[in-house]
């Protein structure tokens, strides 16, 4: 891998073996089957009007409302999976019916969002892998998916703020030592499309 | 592209008088989100200057969390929404 570079103009490019590039399909597709809405696959256009202008917290609001309105009021109970439960924490602490309200309506829009980083993601990641060129806004679904990939390995891992600590203890005929050194990657090529996008 | 959630005077409704003291939105420490994409997502955000975003984050690492933004409870809900779709870790709360 080449790490990610900015480009003139906004935006990050980067390099890929193919072998990086299938491992990337892999996971982001895993968050997708989890996230992907329970009751149906409708996902609705996120920008139904063409080309993407800007984007405003009113209309993002709005988008969000109609979605809730697509996918029906969402379940009040935090998951039981745990990654699940991380990917869609809830929004009051020591508060479960404040938390169950707005879980309720507001679930079924991040699910959705989520799906969608994700599916950008895919779509701008060449199957042999090689050159990959994101603008701006594709870079920051990006960030998002890398994100979610990482937190569902780092919960499955149970990874600590001494996550290099933790790896050096295993051995590497340990069958976690891969995903450990899988998880440490995908941090590298989070970090460097940060960087690429400051 | 999210621009910083917009400084609207939102209805206000039953639950939430003009005489409630504000709501604040709370990000907490995780050892799973880097440093500077935490940084990067204040600054996206809630349009933050690098320094305040990086003071805020530092807050969240060395003190497990920190108040990110305060006002409306609805626009406390928004920004929660919108972290979330981050993968912050964060949550609602009356400011007492």
């Amino acid at each position: 891998m080449e790490p990610f570079r900015s480009v003139r103009g906004g935006g990050a490019r980067a390099w890929l073996a193919a072998a990086e590039a299938s491992l990337l399909r892999s996971l982001v597709g895993q968050i997708m089957a989890l996230v992907e809405p329970e009751e149906s696959a409708v996902i609705i256009d996120p920008d139904p009007m063409g080309p993407a202008g800007p984007r405003d917290a009113a209309a993002d609001a709005e988008l969000a409302a109609l979605e809730a309105m697509v996918h029906g009021p969402g379940s009040e109970s935090p998951p039981e999976d745990p990654v699940l439960a991380r990917l869609l924490p809830d929004g009051y602490r020591d508060d479960p019916d404040s938390a169950g309200e707005f879980r309720k309506y507001t679930e079924p829009a991040l699910r959705s969002a989520k799906y969608q980083a994700a599916q950008e993601m895919l779509d701008t990641l060449p199957d042999e892998g090689g050159r990959i060129q994101l603008t701006a806004d594709q870079a920051l679904s990006w960030l998002k998916a890398l994100n979610d990939v990482r937190l569902a390995l780092g919960v499955r891992l149970g990874v600590t703020e001494e996550f290099e600590e933790q790896w050096s203890r295993l051995k590497p005929d340990n069958p976690q030592w891969t995903a450990y050194e899988v998880y440490a990657w995908l941090g590298a090529v989070q970090e460097s499309l940060v960087q690429a996008m400051n | 592209m999210s621009a910083a959630p917009a400084e609207v005077d939102l209805p206000r409704s039953a639950d939430n008088p003009v005489s409630d003291k504000p709501w604040v939105t709370i990000v907490w420490n995780d050892p799973v989100n880097l440093m500077s994409y935490v940084t990067y997502v204040f600054q996206h955000v809630f349009g933050y200057p690098k320094k305040k975003a990086t003071k805020l984050m530092l807050d969240v690492h060395h003190k497990g969390k920190a108040v990110v933004a305060a006002g409306a409870r609805e626009a406390m809900e928004r920004n929660v929404e919108i972290l979330h779709g981050y993968g912050l870790w964060a949550t609602v709360k009356q400011d007492k």
